[in-house]
């Protein structure tokens, strides 16, 4: 059911896990001998020579640039650290950005659960096709991203000069931040839950139906509990990267202080002024939000691998 | 399996069908399909010679010429790597093992402002890589070798989540089989493992590739943004927009655009034949 799914997105380590976990077990009494497969591996020089380059490149890669940003944050001790963050342009920018993911994130959790409720429960001509548009955003240029609804909505826009009439602001204003956002994070809720939801099938909301339950009440009561650590995951991911979103609100914002700087657009200002500590300051609140979004997302792994066992 | 299939021919008994379809499409059409539309809309009010112009100019076609360049170099270096990687992980035990999984997913998670900065502090002169390049005379940061390294973090857990399931899958049995019947260990990897795992690895390529060439935040700090020499395509059509020469913007964007439908395209082949081919080693 899952070969449906085949769309450009960020590859699915959910699934994996889950899937790959039960099989393991399942098949595990099949081997006659529980041996490690001693004639299947290589010396041992050549396991440590791989392990060592593999580590090196990941330190390099990703290690060091996620230690850089805390050492620069504290270069200067505890309390510039702090003096960067209740910097009221810092503040504004953090409220902004809260807004910004609060609504982009619940726009798309209603559309997630829609949209797959649609997808998954239901035959229908198109459906691959209408996967694929889902998955779009995924593979549009943040900047592109933000273009369009410049090109849509800004004073040169489709849009424009009716906007202006009716004194209307999305472009350099809170709604073209929130567009712009919901756009890159589109597909992030409902690429989650389609899968899972297909795999899981319509049975047991036939069965409620039939025993006389309401639609909502089935979704309610039946749907929702089932893929509940799926939902979960996907808003986790799609709020990292609401908050983080750079490109596609850099284009839209207009930077101004304290009324339309995200947290990332504030860290880029401060970044261009040779404000390397208060500048890294804020960028340790987001590295610190993505180091939380890894844990959380590997504890869910875990329980969506043990509750389909 | 064959009992949800059966029902799911008789989708009636479930209710709520046109309501969630026809909120889906609506949804679909004013965040993403009139939005792109707009784009298409305004490069047809530019003439065809206008857009030729453009598109063709020095300077554009430098940037589309690093953006995609470096993205391919940015991907093929992430095979090599993201490969070793992933046997790594899937073959082998050491310390920490599920904390080095987790963190790959580290440049799907961290906004790419942060780590554009992060990286251009990492590979500074006076940075913790950059002071010890220099001396090799190697200048990583405000070059196109820094717009390498971005694409590199950005792209790299493509790769490895795209190729760790499937080597995960192979069945241990065929690799016995390969052995028992006298293979070599360089024999069974280049003639039962690559070619099981290589049509994930050119999914990966693809979807790293892809991302890569959009790539904005995390490569205009380490960049340099000179024109002609690390400017890349994004960069161009924001420089275009705050000029206000939105002809030139949108006719760049357009061609990105149509770049990244036609690599979806290649993607979705790509992965339905690695999906046949896991299917069959499985």
């Amino acid at each position: 059911m899952t070969g449906t799914v085949v769309t450009l997105t960020e590859p699915h380590p959910v699934r994996g896990a889950s899937e790959g976990l039960p099989s393991a077990v399942a098949e595990a009494p099949a081997y006659t001998a529980r041996a490690p497969r001693p004639v299947n591996t290589e010396p041992v020089a050549v396991r440590v020579a791989l392990t060592a380059v593999a580590l090196a490149f990941l330190g390099l890669f990703i290690g060091l640039p996620l230690v850089v940003v805390f050492v620069e944050a504290f270069k200067h001790g505890l309390g510039a650290y702090l003096d960067a963050l209740v910097d009221p342009d810092a503040l504004a920018a953090i409220r902004l950005t809260l807004l910004v993911a609060l609504i982009s994130v619940s726009a798309n959790l209603v559309f997630g659960l829609v949209a797959s409720w649609a997808i998954a429960k239901f035959d229908f001509a198109g459906k691959t096709f209408l996967i694929t548009l889902i998955d779009l955003p995924f593979s549009v240029s943040p900047v592109v991203a933000g273009l369009v609804y410049v090109l849509l909505f800004g004073a040169q826009g489709l849009f424009g000069s009716w906007l202006q009439d009716w004194d209307i602001k999305i472009i350099f204003a809170l709604p073209g931040i929130v567009l712009a956002t919901i756009f890159v994070t589109f597909p992030f809720v409902a690429r989650e839950l389609i899968p899972l939801m297909q795999e899981q099938g319509t049975a047991e909301e036939e069965a409620a139906v039939s025993l006389g339950a309401s639609g909502l009440s089935t979704f309610f009561r039946v749907t929702l509990p089932n893929v509940k650590w799926a939902l979960l995951y996907g808003v986790l991911l799609c709020n990292a990267r609401a908050m983080g979103e750079f490109g596609a609100v850099s284009v839209v914002s207009g930077h101004i202080r304290g009324l339309t700087n995200t947290m990332p657009l504030h860290i880029e200002i401060l970044y261009n002024e040779y404000q390397f500590v208060a500048s890294f300051a804020v960028a340790s609140l987001l590295a610190l939000l993505a180091l939380v979004t890894l844990i959380a997302k590997t504890i869910l792994e875990h329980r969506l691998a043990e509750e389909e066992r | 399996m064959t009992a949800s299939r059966l029902t799911l021919r008789h989708p009636s008994v479930i209710p709520g069908f046109g309501l969630t379809l026809g909120l889906t499409l609506t949804w679909l059409s004013l965040i993403v399909l009139l939005p792109l539309s707009a784009l298409f809309i305004k490069t047809s009010e530019i003439s065809f010679a206008r857009f030729l112009t453009i598109v063709t100019s020095e300077r554009t076609l430098h940037a589309l010429q690093i953006s995609f360049g470096l993205s391919l170099a940015a991907a093929a270096v992430n095979v090599v790597f993201g490969a070793i990687v992933v046997w790594v992980l899937v073959r082998y035990d050491f310390p920490l093992k599920r904390v080095v999984d987790a963190l790959i997913d580290i440049p799907f998670a961290l906004p790419t402002a942060v780590a554009g900065i992060a990286l251009t502090a990492l590979y500074a002169e006076n940075g913790w890589i950059g002071s010890l390049l220099a001396p090799l005379g190697i200048q990583v940061s405000f070059t196109p070798l820094g717009i390498l390294v971005a694409l590199i973090f950005i792209g790299l857990p493509f790769v490895v989540r795209t190729v760790q399931p499937v080597l995960a899958d192979l069945d241990a049995e065929l690799e016995e089989a390969a052995a028992s019947l006298g293979a070599v260990r360089s024999q069974t990897i280049w003639r039962v493992i690559v070619p099981s795992v290589w049509p994930a690895l050119l999914t990966g390529f693809a979807l790293a590739f892809a991302r890569a060439v959009g790539e904005y935040g995390s490569v205009i700090f380490i960049a340099g943004n000179l024109p002609g020499i690390s400017e890349i395509a994004p960069l161009l059509i924001v420089i275009r927009l705050e000029e206000f020469r939105y002809a030139d913007a949108t006719a760049i964007a357009v061609v990105m655009l149509l770049a990244s439908f036609a690599l979806l395209l290649v993607i979705n082949r790509l992965q339905r034949w690695s999906e046949l081919r896991g299917g069959k080693a499985s």
